[in-house]
């Protein structure tokens, strides 16, 4: 049977709204990034926006906190995640519906309630401060500031990962572990030489998703610190905005979210390359 | 044996329950610290049980921003949104799942590369159309011409002769709307205004272009037994009625998964509804809750009032329904 136009009409809706707010705006974005539009009405001068980001410190203090965050938050969340969910997954695990959820249910609470609970807790004369008999002022401390917000963004995003880790570890082939006691594998050998390989393609997932979130954090740092103390949380996201929304610069704030995009693109082909080959 | 594994099983209990109970800490005392005043809340130790404050925190909260109003803006607008994008992405799934036609999989490997895309990408651009003198039909025209060319690029590869008439299309639709934006006369007329700022549709239309529904919607419907589509068909059923009548009501439990998720994103967004909701009795419950969060004198109470408000259902519900939280989750992780 020839479907004709009927899945094109099917389409249509959906495709009309994909096609003005996602495919042009992808397009506008880049011609905006070569735009002085802080002239009105907005012209053409390509070097503009991207010549200042080469120059502007702001700028690299923002990448280089949100690398920061990066490098030290994706793997810390991601080892515990895969702990978890291999420990949620074990035989042994009584009481597996109270466990399942203290980890799992972060993942309803959204961002602006969990940034202000943990604003609140480590208020100098807050909850942590409290239990550890402590008087360090976190969120004005530049190191501080940024431990508050990595403590946020694991608690908030642990359990999520581990929920997806948790649905790869069901999909391994029970056979795979039989064979593997057969020959005698210890557990620690087990989970190293048949439960890690196996979940390589889910742990990429995780990582892919984790990195793109962390590239665009806005959120935690904007309302836990607002990006201080000076510049010690401003993310490329808070950058961004500060740039796009607070100095309405929208031809700068485009180059730093082309910035944002080509990162994005460039860590999924880096870790595809290293780590994808075999699925 | 069975004592080693006795031993395990306690290891990995000791392992396991502070962690919960760390994990869990943060959830109780937004609860805790929502039924007291401020004074109990800075006090060493720190309540670890309710109070009786959490009407007095209420009616701060409910003094300093309107938060009822707020709440019900949220409501709306997450419905709204759940409603219309649940009847988009399930037709635009079903025509990936269960039709042939040209520039398919061209067509769904666009939708779906947006997922490793940035928002930042397209907010700036979305603002403007949303927001500012935004020449609407310009935006669509050059929209559909730039993703249908890509689109024919992809197929090219596979199938040259349909590119080639497909891609005449394509050069004319584009070459049209070219033609007419110069024409002074006609530009004028299209270029109308698409101020949608402090409006519900501002925050719902821009988010209906959502791939990850597609893709799920689409999972769902490639499940179903071809057969019972083609019975339909040879019953003389219109195709949009084999659509509504059999094929949607056999995967309405994964729309519930999807509706879920889509209305806790929705419920839950910040920095859009942001952007676009300025005018107090507009604003979402976040952003009428994170205006509150950066002012010096704040009451903190009654922000974890708010915390409470726009979290605890969702808890409750994640108690009962988690099955179709996970679902929506694990929506893109696992292939088939």
């Amino acid at each position: 049977m020839k479907p004709g136009t009927t899945p094109y009409l099917f389409l249509l809706p959906y495709l009309a709204v994909f096609a003005l707010f996602w495919a042009w705006p992808i397009l506008d974005s880049l011609l905006l990034s070569f735009q002085n539009t802080r002239a009105y009405p907005p012209v053409w001068d390509p070097g503009v926006n991207w010549g200042r980001i080469l120059r502007d410190s702001a700028f690299w203090d923002a990448l280089r906190n949100t690398l920061l965050i990066l490098v030290v938050q994706v793997p810390l969340m991601l080892i515990l995640a895969t702990a978890l969910a291999v420990a949620l997954n074990s035989r042994l695990l009584r009481a597996r519906g109270f466990f399942r959820f203290a980890f799992f249910a972060p993942v309803v609470v959204g961002a602006v309630a969990y940034s202000a609970v943990f604003r609140l807790l480590f208020n100098q004369n807050g909850a942590v401060n409290a239990a550890l008999g402590l008087d360090f002022n976190w969120i004005f401390d530049p190191v501080g500031a940024m431990v508050v917000i990595i403590v946020a963004l694991t608690w908030r995003w642990t359990g999520y990962n581990a929920i997806i880790i948790l649905a790869g570890l069901q999909n391994i082939p029970k056979e795979l572990y039989e064979a593997a006691e057969m020959d005698g594998a210890s557990p620690w050998q087990q989970f190293w030489y048949v439960t890690l390989p196996s979940l390589r393609p889910v742990l990429l997932f995780c990582l892919v998703l984790s990195i793109i979130g962390t590239l665009q954090l806005f959120t935690e740092p904007w309302l836990i610190t607002n990006g201080g103390p000076g510049t010690a949380t401003t993310t490329l996201g808070v950058y961004l905005y500060r740039q796009g929304f607070q100095n309405i610069n929208f031809g700068y704030a485009s180059a730093i979210a082309y910035v944002i995009t080509l990162l994005a693109l460039a860590f999924s082909i880096i870790q595809l390359r290293l780590f994808g080959r075999e699925s | 044996m069975k004592r080693r594994l006795w031993w395990r099983s306690l290891g990995l209990h000791l392992f396991l329950t502070p962690l919960a109970l760390l994990w869990l800490a943060p959830l109780w005392l937004m609860l805790v610290f929502s039924t007291h005043l401020e004074t109990a809340i800075f006090s060493t130790p720190t309540p670890l049980l309710p109070g009786d404050r959490f009407w007095a925190n209420l009616q701060n909260l409910q003094a300093d921003t309107n938060f009822f109003r707020s709440l019900f803006n949220s409501v709306v607008v997450s419905g709204l949104y759940t409603l219309l994008s649940l009847f988009l992405t399930s037709l635009a799934g079903y025509a990936f799942a269960r039709y042939q036609f040209f520039g398919k999989g061209a067509l769904f490997f666009l939708v779906i590369a947006t997922l490793t895309i940035p928002y930042f990408a397209v907010v700036i651009p979305q603002f403007i159309l949303v927001a500012r003198e935004a020449k609407t039909l310009l935006a669509v025209f050059v929209g559909i011409g730039v993703f249908s060319l890509l689109a024919l690029l992809l197929a090219w590869v596979r199938l040259p002769l349909w590119a080639r008439r497909g891609g005449w299309l394509a050069w004319g639709l584009l070459a049209l709307a070219y033609l007419l934006w110069g024409v002074p006369a006609v530009r004028e007329a299209m270029a109308f205004e698409f101020r949608l700022t402090n409006t519900y549709w501002a925050v719902i239309l821009p988010a209906l272009a959502n791939s990850l529904g597609v893709f799920f919607m689409r999972q769902n419907f490639l499940s179903l037994p071809q057969s019972l589509l083609e019975a339909a068909r040879l019953d003389g059923a219109s195709e949009l009625r084999i659509f509504f009548r059999i094929a949607l009501p056999l995967v309405l439990p994964a729309m519930a998964a999807l509706a879920i998720i889509l209305f806790l994103n929705a419920w839950n967004d910040y920095l859009w509804p942001l952007l676009v909701l300025s005018d107090r009795n507009m604003q979402t419950a976040p952003v009428a809750l994170g205006s509150l969060i950066g002012l010096t004198r704040v009451s903190w109470g009654g922000i974890m009032v708010g915390a409470v408000m726009t979290t605890l259902p969702f808890l409750v519900l994640f108690l009962f329904l988690q099955r179709y939280f996970i679902a929506g989750i694990t929506a893109g992780s696992v292939k088939d």
